[in-house]
This record gives C-alpha cells, sequence and structure tokens, in this order.
C-alpha cells in the first residue's frame, strides 16, 4: 500500500496532481494513486482517504467459515475498480456540518474540471432531530449514527458539492474488498475472533457505546473500524439470494433496489457479537428501526433505533458521469 | 338520553363545576350516574378525533388506532386545512392498505374551533396542537365526557395550569381516562428504576442532574403574504403563549422524572438563561439556554440545564445521588456510594436483531396508547393529568426564575396571573408578542423581567 500522507498532503490535492499520478500509474502498471486528506471548505474538519487498488477478490464465504450464514454464499468472484476509501468511519463532527448547513457558501467554485457540477443549494438537507441523536455518547471524533441510508447518500451529495470531487457510498462489494484487504480469512487479521480485541470495538469490548475512531489497530490497507465500532452503510439492496444468482465471476457487482428496506449495512457494530463482525457478514436494515419515531410521517433522515448504525464514503477512480452520479444521490422516497 | 338533553346537562354541570371550583377549590361531588356516560361495552366501536394534526398527533393517532381494534379515526381538526391533508395522508401511508382510514371531508375541521367540533364527534380524543391550547381543549372534552391522550407540556402559564388541575378533577370523578404524553412513565427503563428508588436502592435522593442539551429543533421562515399570527402559529415553538419555551416544551420530561423519582414537586426554583447563539428574527422570544436549581421539601436540589445550541456538549439523561446510592437514568444503572456498579437494567431498548426480537421493549409511545385503551374498555381510570400539570408548572416555575432573574416559589409560581395565552383565539386575534420595527421581537431580561 501507498505511504500515508501526513496532513499537508491536501495543498497537494488538485486535479493536475491527480492528472499527474494518473498518467505516472497507466505508464508503470502499478497504482500511483495516493492516499489524500479531504478538507470541507468552511471547517476545519478532515477526512483522509485511502486509496484501494482495482483487483478481484473472493466474494462472500464458505459454509465451513465459523459463523457463516446463507446469505453469504456461494462465493464468487469479484472484480472491483479502483477507488478510495474514508480511513475513518464519519464522525458527528463532519457530519453535523452536513445537518446544520451553516457552512454551504464556502462550496468550492467549480469548473469543468471538477467531478462533481452539483450545487449546493440543490442537495436537500436532513431535519434536525426532535430527539439527541448521539445517544449521550459523544460527539468529537465519535462515529454519526442513526442516519436513515438516505441521510448517508445525501451527505455524499454534499460533500461532492462543497468540494466538488465525487463521493458516494460504497457497494457492497467495494466494502468487502477493502474490508478483507487481500485476505480470505474470517476477519482482515484471521480467524481467530480472540484477536479482535486488537481491532474492534463489539460487543464484548465497548462498555456499551461506541468509541472514537480509528482508536484500534487498522487493517492491512489502513483502513480502521470496517470490524466493529457501528456498522456501515453499503449503496446495495439486501437480498439473502443475490449471491445465487450471479455468475462465478462478476464485475462490480451493485444490487440496484428501489425498495428502502432492506438494504446492506456491514461491519457488525459495537453491539454485537463477534460473528456479525466478520467480513463477509451481512445484515439488512429494517423499518423497525423507525420504532420509537413518535411522529407521522416517520423522519426520512434519523433512525431513532439504530444506534449502530453509520457510514463510511468512497470516491471512485473513475468519475460517472453527472447523469449517473445523480443516481447514485437519488433515493427521493420516503416511507 | 338524547343529545340536547345530553348538551343541556352538560352544560348546568360545567357551569356548577365553575363556581365549586372558584367558591372552595374543594373536591368536587358529582350528581349520580356521571360515571356511566364514560364507561363503554366491551367490544363497541371507539370513536377518535385527533385535534391537532402535526407529526406528533398524527402518530399519536396511528398508535391509537394500533391500540384497540375497533377503533376508528373519524374527525380531524387543526387550525390549517394543509397539515390536516398531510396528516391524513401520513397515517394512510403508514398502514399501506392493512387498515382502512377515511375521515369524511366534511369531518376535517378547520379553524381555531375546530376542536369543538371535532370532538363532539368522538369517544377519545388526541389533543396535540401546540401547548398553548391544551387546557381549553381538555377541558372542552372532559366537560363532553371524552376519554383523552395529551401530549406534554399541558399549559403555557398558571391561568392554564389550573384550568387543567381543575379540569383533572372533574376527568377522575366521571371516571374519564387521560394519559398524558410524558411516555417516561410508560417506558420499562424508567418504571423498572423508579420501582428500585421506592424500594430503597440508593436511599432517599439528596441531589441530581437532568439534562437535554442538544442542537435545538426546527425553524419556520417567515412567508410572503402570512399575516403575524399565521407566522407566529407555524413558527410555534419560538413563542411562548404558543409553546412556553423549550425548557417547557422539552425538557419537561426531564424534570417531570426528578418530581417521579423523588415523589414531589419543588419547593422553589432560582437559576439563570438566555439566548447567546439562537438569537435571530426567525427565533421569536424564546431562550437558547436555561440553567436552573430546584429545591424540593426534603432539601433535595435537582440541577436543571437545557440547551439548544449546535456544537456543544450533546445529554438527555437524569442522574441522581441519594443517601446509598447513584442512579443514571441512559444507561440505566445503580452504582453505589463507591461508584460501584450494583444494577444494570439489561434489556435492549433498540431493536437491532430484526431476526430475533429477543429482549426488546415494548415502545413507550405505543403503550401509552395500550393502557389508555385496554383501561377504557376494563372500565378503570387513568388519571395523568394532575402531574402533567404539576410538572408543566415546574417547568414554567424554572422559566419564571431564568426569565425574572429572582427567586420564585411553587406557589407563587401556581397562584401567578401571568396569563400568556388568550382564552379565545381567531384569526383575528392580536398575538400577545409583537415584533419591532425591525423584525425583533421583545426578549425576557433578568432582572428587569418582572414576576407576574
Amino acid at each position: 500500500m501507498r505511504l500515508f500522507l501526513t496532513q499537508s498532503s491536501v495543498f497537494y490535492f488538485s486535479l493536475t496532481w491527480i492528472l499527474t499520478t494518473l498518467f505516472i500509474g497507466t505508464g508503470v502498471g502499478v497504482a500511483q494513486y495516493e492516499n489524500y486528506q479531504e478538507q470541507v471548505p468552511g471547517s476545519n474538519a478532515m477526512l483522509p482517504m485511502v486509496y484501494i487498488e482495482a483487483g478481484t477478490f473472493k466474494m462472500g464465504s464458505q459454509k465451513s467459515e465459523k459463523g457463516h450464514f446463507g446469505d453469504e454464499g456461494p462465493q464468487h468472484t469479484a472484480s472491483i475498480d479502483g477507488f478510495w476509501m474514508g480511513q475513518f468511519e464519519i464522525t458527528w463532527d463532519l457530519y453535523n456540518l452536513f445537518v446544520s448547513r451553516e457552512i454551504d457558501g464556502n462550496q468550492v467554485i467549480k469548473t469543468t474540471s471538477n467531478e462533481a457540477q452539483v450545487n449546493v443549494d440543490a442537495v436537500s438537507g436532513a431535519t434536525t432531530p426532535y430527539v439527541e441523536m448521539s445517544f449521550g455518547m459523544g460527539i468529537d471524533n465519535y462515529p454519526a449514527i442513526c442516519m436513515t441510508q438516505l441521510a448517508a447518500v445525501k451527505f455524499c451529495e454534499w460533500l461532492s458539492a462543497m468540494t466538488g470531487n465525487f463521493y458516494r457510498l460504497p457497494t457492497e462489494a467495494e466494502w468487502e474488498y477493502a474490508c478483507r484487504a487481500g485476505s480470505e480469512t474470517a476477519y482482515s487479521f484471521g480467524d481467530d475472533s480472540s484477536q479482535l480485541i486488537d481491532y474492534a470495538w463489539y460487543g464484548e469490548n465497548s462498555n456499551e457505546k461506541y468509541q472514537k475512531v480509528g482508536t484500534k489497530k487498522p487493517n492491512p490497507l489502513g483502513l480502521y473500524d470496517m470490524h466493529g465500532n457501528v456498522a456501515e452503510w453499503t449503496l446495495d439492496q439486501y437480498i439473502p439470494t443475490a449471491y445465487r444468482k450471479r455468475n462465478k465471476s462478476v464485475i462490480n457487482p451493485l444490487e440496484e433496489g428501489e425498495k428502502i428496506y432492506p438494504k446492506v449495512v456491514r461491519g457488525g457494530s459495537w453491539m454485537d457479537n463477534p460473528n456479525r463482525l466478520r467480513s463477509a457478514a451481512r445484515r439488512p436494515s429494517s423499518k423497525k428501526w423507525k420504532r420509537r419515531d413518535p411522529q407521522i410521517p416517520k423522519s426520512k433522515w434519523w433512525h431513532t433505533d439504530a444506534p449502530f448504525v453509520g457510514f463510511r464514503v468512497v470516491r471512485p477512480l473513475k468519475t460517472p458521469s453527472d447523469q449517473e452520479q445523480k443516481k447514485y444521490w437519488k433515493y427521493e422516497l420516503t416511507d | 338520553m338524547n343529545n340536547k338533553n345530553k348538551k343541556q346537562k352538560n352544560e348546568s354541570r360545567r357551569a356548577f363545576v365553575q363556581k365549586t371550583a372558584m367558591a372552595t377549590g374543594a373536591l368536587l361531588t358529582l350528581p349520580m350516574g356521571v360515571e356511566g356516560m364514560a364507561r363503554v361495552n366491551g367490544n363497541q366501536k371507539l370513536k377518535l378525533a385527533l385535534v391537532g394534526c402535526g407529526g406528533r398527533g398524527s402518530g399519536a393517532a396511528v398508535q391509537a388506532i394500533i391500540a384497540d381494534e375497533n377503533v376508528e379515526l373519524v374527525a380531524m381538526a387543526d387550525a390549517f386545512g394543509d397539515r390536516i391533508e398531510r396528516s391524513l395522508k401520513g397515517i394512510q401511508d403508514y398502514f399501506d392498505g392493512e387498515k382502512k382510514i377515511n375521515v369524511k371531508e366534511k369531518n376535517r375541521f378547520v379553524g381555531f374551533d375546530a376542536y369543538k367540533k371535532a370532538i363532539d364527534l368522538a369517544d377519545v380524543v388526541i389533543l396535540t396542537t401546540p401547548p398553548g391550547f391544551r387546557p381549553y381543549h381538555f377541558e372542552y372534552a372532559i366537560a363532553n365526557d371524552k376519554h383523552v391522550f395529551m401530549e406534554k407540556p399541558v399549559a403555557t402559564d398558571p391561568v392554564g395550569i389550573r384550568k387543567v388541575l381543575a379540569t383533572a378533577k372533574i376527568a377522575k370523578e366521571k371516571k374519564l381516562n387521560v394519559v398524558v404524553g410524558l411516555q417516561r412513565h410508560y417506558q420499562s427503563k424508567y418504571i423498572d428504576l423508579k420501582n428500585r428508588i421506592d424500594a430503597g436502592e440508593i436511599g432517599k435522593i439528596r441531589s441530581g442532574q437532568v439534562y437535554w442539551n442538544d442542537a435545538g429543533v426546527w425553524v419556520k421562515k417567515r412567508k410572503p403574504g402570512q399575516s403575524e399570527l399565521e407566522y407566529q402559529m407555524r413558527n410555534w415553538y419560538y413563542f411562548n403563549w404558543l409553546c412556553g419555551d423549550h425548557i417547557l416544551e422539552q425538557h419537561i420530561h426531564n424534570i417531570d422524572v426528578a418530581n417521579w423519582f423523588i415523589g414531589d414537586y419543588p419547593v422553589s426554583a432560582q437559576g439563570m438563561g438566555g439566548r447567546q447563539v439562537r438569537n435571530g428574527k426567525d427565533h421569536g422570544e424564546i431562550f437558547d439556554h436555561h440553567f436552573v436549581e430546584f429545591t424540593y421539601a426534603s432539601g433535595a436540589v435537582i440541577s436543571s440545564q437545557c440547551r439548544h445550541i449546535p456544537g456543544t456538549m450533546s445529554r438527555v439523561d437524569e442522574v441522581f445521588q441519594g443517601t446509598r446510592g447513584n442512579i443514571e437514568t441512559s444507561k440505566g444503572q445503580i452504582t453505589d456510594l463507591e461508584g460501584i456498579l450494583q444494577y444494570k437494567y439489561s434489556k435492549k431498548e433498540a431493536n437491532y436483531d430484526t431476526a430475533s426480537n429477543v429482549n426488546e421493549d415494548p415502545n413507550p409511545y405505543q403503550v401509552e396508547h395500550d393502557k389508555l385503551f385496554a383501561s377504557i374498555r376494563s372500565g378503570g381510570v387513568i388519571s395523568d393529568a394532575e402531574n402533567g400539570a404539576k410538572s408543566t408548572l415546574s417547568a414554567i416555575l424554572g422559566r419564571m426564575a431564568t426569565y425574572t432573574g429572582k427567586k420564585i416559589t411553587f406557589d407563587q409560581a401556581l397562584n401567578s396571573k401571568l396569563h400568556l395565552m388568550p382564552s379565545e383565539v381567531t384569526w383575528d386575534s392580536v398575538p400577545p408578542s409583537l415584533p419591532d420595527i425591525n423584525g425583533n421581537y421583545p426578549i425576557p431580561t433578568p432582572g428587569k423581567t418582572k414576576f407576574i
């Protein structure tokens, strides 16, 4: 993996820099795209992004894996294009910038060279929740939770509008590819769940709350908290039989679906048993995650009963067209 | 008994009640046979009216419909027609064809007097307008023998509190059920902790801290063509006659837990507050922070803090220190005087595992209605209104303390002549608070604002 840049890397990050490295990359046959830190204009908030090079991996798990669920099979080969992924789960510090929308005036002035052309005024905003959504578990450097998938998607659109770079949620396949980081074991560090204590916050060590991001060991790609802390939203519709319908080898799989529920969350959380933290473990979202929302219609933006769900963002190397970008951000659905 | 007779009887009883209440304030004795009107036969259809069609009211209507198989939503009332249509659609969408929800157009009542028309058609009413209206709606509902679910707070001023207290007595006498939306009373974890306190597990409560600190709530911008009254009604959170300030509207939950766990209401309060950050023209007249010390007869002192400021420490919680131990409600735990964990409430409040509902606590908002309808069916009486009024008054007491900067007693607050909510509101009414030529509203100022 590439050297991880220091904070000053943000100054090097520009389109010119990207293009330059892109040429070098294709030239030598080894990806040269580097990690960088995205800075949200108008704030001090930094978002370190790790480059994950294109490749193929075995998605899902075999029946022989301890804790295997039926929806994880059959294992199949997935090829994934290159992308950057957030090194950490999105924190409240970042997420609240999207909720409060007070820094929107600082969005980058877009030129044709920007990946994303969307204007921040066009991005719909999450409502202020009536109840306090961190449940007293902490804000500074703690992961944001309780957002709906729609809200996470809209955060990506907002972040794109603010920075001019195209961000979206990871597909389920991208997420697992990044989580595995080349491993074929139950966890990115092997099969021994007793080692989880070094890598993850989960039911047995979390003290019944989420913990600050990046305080356990990272995976081989430098990504923190892929196992545990908060479970993470992906783009995919949850279809338990999805893998059965796939060919032995697929390219950039994504289960598109119009239904709000269930979507896939990955990685397990501070509330979970080790089993749920496995690289292949999939979990469906549910309408019940809004069970205690006292309002009708229930909020499009908040899951009152999901203090275990958060997300991280990705930025694909190959920028989709404006039209395709909208597809990743649309989800103007209500329930 | 035909309707006309029933109405006359009600009116004469109301007059009687008012006279008695004014003359002596003593317990009321009511004519025999009144309780019969409140009783409902086993499976008879219960007609439901929704008064105040915001998100919370619509949610309560859904919960009422779920709570009992034979409930029909027959009438809706709101100051604004668009709120009714949105609410009805939300309720219909929720049931998605599983239950037929159809309120006849002629039974969708718009305006300030709409509540009477809707209440008249029902057996059970949901009162979820902005809180300023509550005493008047509650009074009318009880006068007309309806069972009630009403949201907190139950008033915004002491005049309203006294009306609710008087009406609560009548409701009890009539054996009418009244559930107030202080849902912690219907939440398994809180009930468990309260039982443990009553069993002496932390001894006698000496002090506590209660919190509602977060980023704040919605703001509705002024729209061209709106009258001042319509603007205030739409952006009601920021006007005291309608909302009572957030120390009342939200923080009442936490103050009420202090009262409930201590088993008493505060004797006095003093505190401080202001509007440091949320102080624009869209933000009416309310404060964005209050910090109040409530003192109880036992000498126990509760620090109460509520803040609506983004980027600050968030906490919604209640913590108490007793003579034998401590209790923290958010964690559901009891520790001893050394801080060693003695008890932990173990049920999961959140339903994570969709595959199994093991250890799942019931939704307190649903329990409120489950209990209300079960009690109506069995001839029981739930009487939440008195506590609702006294906890509302506790929060008003806190507000009086922060607005004036003085120490105020509970009795002073109870007998205060402060009358924020006009007795009658029409579209011709002038709102009690008006902006100056720059669009700014008068802001309470400690040391200058007088106790009334």
